[in-house]
């Protein structure tokens, strides 16, 4: 019993709502993508490969807009946005860093369902590539859960 | 410790939310091997005593917050129905993996739907706290 609970306005509220929405659903699409991409890498199937990527172009990529329409717009509200502030730049690195990573996971599990389509025999490496990437993205953003969550300055 | 009891709160409401999503992705025609229905299954129950324990304890902590407050009571009924559909969903996917299923996709997409409304309506308490 040693805290008094900060209090938000009102307008907040909304922003803050669809930014973290946005991340939970980007996270667990994300935990989607890896447990096919690893079941892809580890028996080349072609179903679990189509499904990855199905995963992150459907379901990560539009939920990781959604996060950082919802970020910009609460960092807007609370005036952060062009802050030094520890926390804000700790988010703002995980933001920029995890949409190059998806991207790059997206376009590695397509080159994997494309050669296993061609081939019929595997999908290469394209889809260890994207799992890992996948993970490093989950592990990226426990991190920025982190800094959201405790705010270090 | 108000930080670190928020942060592992959060996480908990995170992973409930890869529960939400695959079972989601499984109800919309997405493929779910016995692996990724172990992994949303076990998300589940850690998310579900991570948000218990950290939100009571979050609860208890801070000044301004009652356990009998409205927006919490309203969050913890919200989980025992999320809890109940996410166990009908849970029971129809089982059975389908047993060969035995009995319950319709759709009315496993039913609970997971509902399911799904429960959570987002949690989440809207915990921001927009009403009454606090």
């Amino acid at each position: 019993m040693t805290l008094l609970a900060v209090v938000r306005p009102d307008a907040w509220n909304l922003p803050l709502y669809i930014h973290v929405l946005g991340a939970m659903v980007m996270v667990g699409s994300l935990v989607l993508a890896a447990s096919y991409l690893f079941a892809a890498a580890r028996g080349g199937s072609l179903e679990a490969t189509n499904a990855g990527f199905r995963s992150l172009l459907y379901a990560a990529l539009p939920a990781f807009i959604v996060m950082r329409a919802g970020a910009e717009w609460i960092a807007d509200k609370e005036g952060v946005k062009n802050s030094n502030v520890t926390w804000v730049g700790l988010g703002y690195m995980a933001s920029d860093v995890g949409a190059l990573l998806i991207i790059i996971a997206t376009v590695a599990s397509w080159l994997a369902l494309r050669r296993a389509r061609r081939d019929g025999s595997g999908t290469g490496r394209g889809a260890t590539v994207a799992a890992w990437l996948v993970a490093v993205l989950i592990a990226l953003y426990v991190v920025a859960i982190w800094a959201m969550a405790t705010k270090p300055t | 410790m108000y930080h670190t009891l928020l942060f592992f709160h959060l996480l908990s409401a995170f992973i409930a939310f890869i529960t939400v999503v695959m079972f989601g992705a499984y109800v919309l025609g997405a493929p779910m091997g016995k692996v990724g229905f172990r992994i949303a299954d076990v998300s589940w129950s850690v998310s579900g005593a991570g948000l218990l324990i950290f939100g009571v304890w979050l609860a208890l902590y801070v000044d301004s917050y009652r356990i009998w407050d409205g927006w919490i009571l309203g969050a913890l009924a919200l989980f025992v129905a999320a809890s109940a559909f996410g166990a009908w969903a849970h029971k129809g996917v089982r059975e389908s993996f047993d060969g035995s299923r009995e319950m319709s996709m759709s009315r496993i997409a039913t609970w997971q739907w509902l399911r799904t409304l429960a959570v987002l309506g949690i989440l809207a308490l915990m921001i927009w706290k009403p009454g606090a």
